[in-house]
């Protein structure tokens, strides 16, 4: 018990257990792939070079899709176009949540109705709606893809947040807090954000994978990225057709997502027990060896 | 197994699966039919994991690896999966701590209860249920309470509700019944009540009973054995009326000197050092860094059972030695008693009332507390008295009526308070586990407050106050969890102590502590208050009044029913609520435990 623990420390200790690591080994390689894809790809991902879905083969490893396009070109050209979107919409859509949350929840009354019924209004417009009535606003645009996904998120989010807060907000250090009078800004930021982030960093590794979700079928419909380009989401849904032709396009991008999203989880649920101190000896409690008699000894 | 045994455990060992660090090592006990035996011990002694282990279970990350539980003649570590849980329930039954979480909060305890019972009876009739089910109720000292079945867990009292959770206990006839202190939870009266229920079941239902707690007055007026564990392994054994009168291991001792009294004005006494963790369970005695007893071999060979005398053991090297001393009554005669009726109270309350959200819950209280004492507000849970404290404190605002600090009429939530007065009040909340903010150091946790001081105060603030409160600096990297229970509590009174209150509200501050951390802390209140801290102390044990308060007040139903100077009121009591309280406050009936007569 000799290192002095940081601001940080939670992120390094979730590290340092098995699951957080096989958690950011998975997420590390996809993000890898996604990054540095584009440079590495054998053949022009928009080239028309032979039948669609010839199976793998004749200088193409994972064959051809729909149109006749390389798969492996597709698939190392198209995480860029996805994943830094995603990983930006969900930042941004659990931010705006976790603050409406935890500022509807600690405050309570009149604010906390308006915003939380606002929220639900949102909610109940079914999320391809709620995208398509932005695009006949604004136009198709990526920008637009997320805000819309961020939009998607925010009350989900904030309805975690919320009640995650009101739990919080009832404990006696938040009262100690409220007894010196520190503003409520204060306490939100010291005392409840930080004793509501683990059910966050849960629900923020789970909505990184709906985001995913949105963004493939908003490109789907055509309004994020434009053919001939290629994403994961879209490579998905163009090729389930072919599926018992050539089932390469369709696997790769779903099992490509598939360990981002495993991966995210399991370094949120890293996160989230380190910060729980959880992970600290079998009864959970660790009792440092300090002289509790002091000068009755 | 002999005849008229009950329970016989040999050797038992419990471990740690993943380290194979043992949590219980090598105990063995034994049990007539129709006794109770007393399990004592601090937490994280391995009592629990004891009482668990009498029904062949273990703890998720825990594993029993070796010994036998008999009961009634069957081993139940020989069982497995299907077998043993059969025999859980019919041979052997268990009453948890809290019954509120025992019980299914959705489902009528009716329905519960002759659940219990058909699962292990499936071939009784309608009417022989019935007549189960009323007879377990009335076992439990609810006869005539039909329709309380029909209720759901909620709608019951607590001590009900444990009285609910005896009678499923109960149900299936049982050999032996564990209880996990059964009524920690519960009022002093109503603890009462649930104990009467319990000796009549041993005399009647022929179930050995073993009751795990931590509360040595509890078990001496309960058990006819006490097995007192320290570390995982028994410290002493014996009939309890021996053992605690003539206790001869140190820890025994100490654990005894450290209980409240009502009628002894005496301050307690703690043991120095906490407990050691599985892993750090040192060689030789367990309990050797703690004892000052200790002579070389007790730190080398563990130690063997001793017989003191017929039928009592002690697991010591220096059995017998330890005396207990009248020495703390001399230390309490000594004590600065400043004079009540000073010209002006430090804190004068008049005709306080509160409410929550319309219900009342006071009034028309009036306090006053003099400089350098302390007030100790008394009552059962209900009463109001944490509302009280909160309302001074300002942190319920739901009040009217006149608070006057020094003259000053306080606002009604802090707020509205002035920082001088802010800081006048500190509150030191019960339950150390919450009231500090868990993923905050302790030494941002202690700087919180000294955004409020006035600029030019005192130099080095953190280490002055954790020095009043005995705790070296090292503590201030640690997070909360990290310390134990008397270390927090320790931690929270620094944090008041360095906006130099002139008045301390203590709100059972020691309820969630161990006997022996209790006694320290009170110690440590009792020294500040010597330095000239007032303090306003809130308790539902009267036993702890007279080695902290000179003055006290009883409450009963948000009305103050009884006031005047602590030892007055603690020997003629003048109310018929004070006057229950101190009938219902179980007594330990030791033989000079503390210059006790």
């Amino acid at each position: 018990m000799k290192w002095r623990p940081s601001r940080s420390s939670a992120w390094f200790r979730a590290a340092r257990t098995t699951r957080g690591r096989v958690g950011l080994l998975l997420v590390g390689l996809v993000a890898a792939i996604a990054l540095l894809g584009p440079l590495l790809t054998p053949d022009s991902p928009t080239a028309l070079l032979g039948v669609p879905f010839a199976r793998p083969g004749s200088g193409h490893l994972l064959g051809l899709e729909y149109v006749g396009r390389d798969t492996l070109a597709r698939v190392l050209d198209g995480g860029i176009r996805i994943l830094p979107l995603a990983a930006i919409a969900t930042a941004a859509g659990v931010g705006l949540g976790a603050f409406f949350g935890i500022s509807a929840g600690y405050r309570g009354g009149a604010y906390d109705e308006i915003v939380m019924r606002t929220l639900d209004v949102l909610l109940a417009v079914p999320q391809i709606i709620l995208a398509l009535l932005l695009v006949s606003l604004a136009g198709a645009s990526p920008l637009l893809v997320g805000t819309a996904v961020v939009l998607i998120h925010a009350p989900q989010v904030a309805r975690v947040a919320r009640a995650a807060t009101l739990r919080a907000a009832r404990e006696d250090f938040v009262k100690y807090s409220q007894a010196l009078s520190d503003p409520p800004l204060r306490i939100m930021l010291t005392d409840v954000l930080p004793n509501v982030s683990g059910p966050l960093l849960v629900e923020s590794a789970l909505r990184l994978t709906y985001s995913i979700g949105i963004i493939a079928s908003l490109n789907f419909l055509g309004l994020g990225t434009r053919p001939p380009f290629p994403d994961w989401g879209a490579m998905i849904n163009e090729n389930r057709i072919g599926i018992g032709q050539n089932p390469w396009p369709v696997v790769v991008p779903v099992a490509l997502v598939a360990v981002l999203t495993i991966g995210a989880s399991l370094y949120a649920d890293a996160l989230s027990r380190a910060t729980a101190g959880i992970e600290l000896g079998a009864e959970g409690v660790l009792v440092a060896p300090v002289d509790e008699g002091g000068r009755d000894a | 197994m002999p005849d008229g045994l009950a329970v016989q455990v040999t050797d038992l060992v419990v471990e740690i699966s993943a380290t194979g660090t043992p949590v219980v090592s090598g105990v063995s006990l034994q049990l007539a039919v129709g006794q109770v035996l007393g399990l004592v011990g601090e937490s994280g002694c391995g009592k629990t994991t004891l009482a668990l282990a009498l029904l062949g279970y273990a703890r998720r990350g825990l594993r029993i690896r070796s010994g036998s539980v008999a009961i009634g003649g069957t081993d139940l570590l020989s069982l497995r999966g299907h077998e043993l849980e059969r025999l859980r329930g019919r041979l052997v039954s268990y009453v948890p701590q809290d019954p509120a979480s025992a019980l299914n909060p959705g489902r009528r305890v009716g329905i519960q209860l002759r659940e219990t019972l058909t699962v292990h009876h499936s071939g009784l009739s309608a009417p022989e249920v019935r007549a189960r089910l009323l007879g377990a109720l009335a076992d439990v000292g609810l006869a005539r309470q039909e329709s309380l079945l029909r209720r759901f867990p909620h709608q019951l009292s607590g001590g009900q509700q444990q009285r609910i959770a005896i009678a499923m206990a109960l149900v299936n006839r049982p050999a032996l019944i564990v209880m996990d202190e059964p009524t920690t939870g519960l009022d002093v009266t109503t603890q009462a009540h649930v104990l009467d229920t319990i000796r009549e079941i041993c005399r009647t239902q022929n179930a050995a009973v073993v009751y795990v707690s931590h509360d040595l007055a509890v078990v001496s007026s309960l058990a006819n054995n006490v097995a007192v564990m320290y570390a995982g392994r028994m410290a002493e054994s014996g009939p309890s009326a021996v053992v605690l009168r003539r206790p001869s291991h140190p820890y025994v001792t100490g654990l005894i000197r450290a209980v409240p009294d009502a009628a002894a004005r005496h301050r307690l006494t703690g043991i120095p050092g906490q407990a050691p963790e599985p892993a750090a369970r040192p060689s030789g005695c367990a309990f050797a860094p703690r004892c000052s007893l200790a002579i070389d071999i007790c730190r080398t060979v563990d130690p063997p059972p001793v017989a003191v005398a017929d039928g009592h053991l002690s697991w010591c090297h220096r059995a017998g030695q330890a005396r207990v001393t009248s020495q703390d009554e001399a230390d309490a005669a000594s004590a600065a008693q400043p004079e009540a009726d000073g010209p002006e109270p430090l804190l004068l309350v008049s005709n306080l009332n509160a409410w929550y959200g319309g219900t009342p819950v006071l009034a028309g209280v009036s306090i006053r507390i003099e400089r350098g004492r302390c007030l100790a507000v008394v009552g059962e849970s209900g009463s109001g008295k944490t509302t009280l404290a909160r309302a001074i404190a300002g942190l319920h605002r739901e009040h009217d009526g006149t608070v006057m600090l020094d003259g000053q009429p306080l606002g009604r939530s802090a707020p509205q308070r002035t920082d001088r007065q802010r800081r006048a009040v500190q509150y030191i909340f019960q339950n150390p586990y919450g009231s500090l903010n868990p993923r905050r150091t302790i030494r941002r946790i202690l700087e919180q407050p000294l955004r409020h001081l006035p600029p030019g105060g005192q130099r080095d603030p953190l280490t002055r106050a954790l020095d009043r409160v005995s705790l070296p600096a090292t503590v201030l990297d640690r997070y909360p969890h990290q310390l134990s229970g008397g270390q927090r509590q320790r931690v929270a009174i620094a944090r008041a102590l360095i906006l130099e209150p002139e008045l301390l509200i203590c709100d059972e501050v020691t309820s969630a502590l161990d006997v022996s951390v209790q006694a320290v802390i009170m110690r440590l209140l009792d020294d500040l208050r010597q330095q000239g801290l007032s303090m306003l102390f809130v308790t539902h044990n009267l036993g702890l009044v007279p080695s902290i308060a000179q003055d006290v007040v009883v409450m009963a139903s948000g009305q103050v029913v009884e006031s005047g100077q602590a030892p007055a009121v603690l020997a003629r009591p003048s109310s018929p609520e004070t006057a229950a309280l101190l009938a219902a406050l179980p007594r330990l009936e030791a033989e000079g435990a503390a210059g006790r007569p």
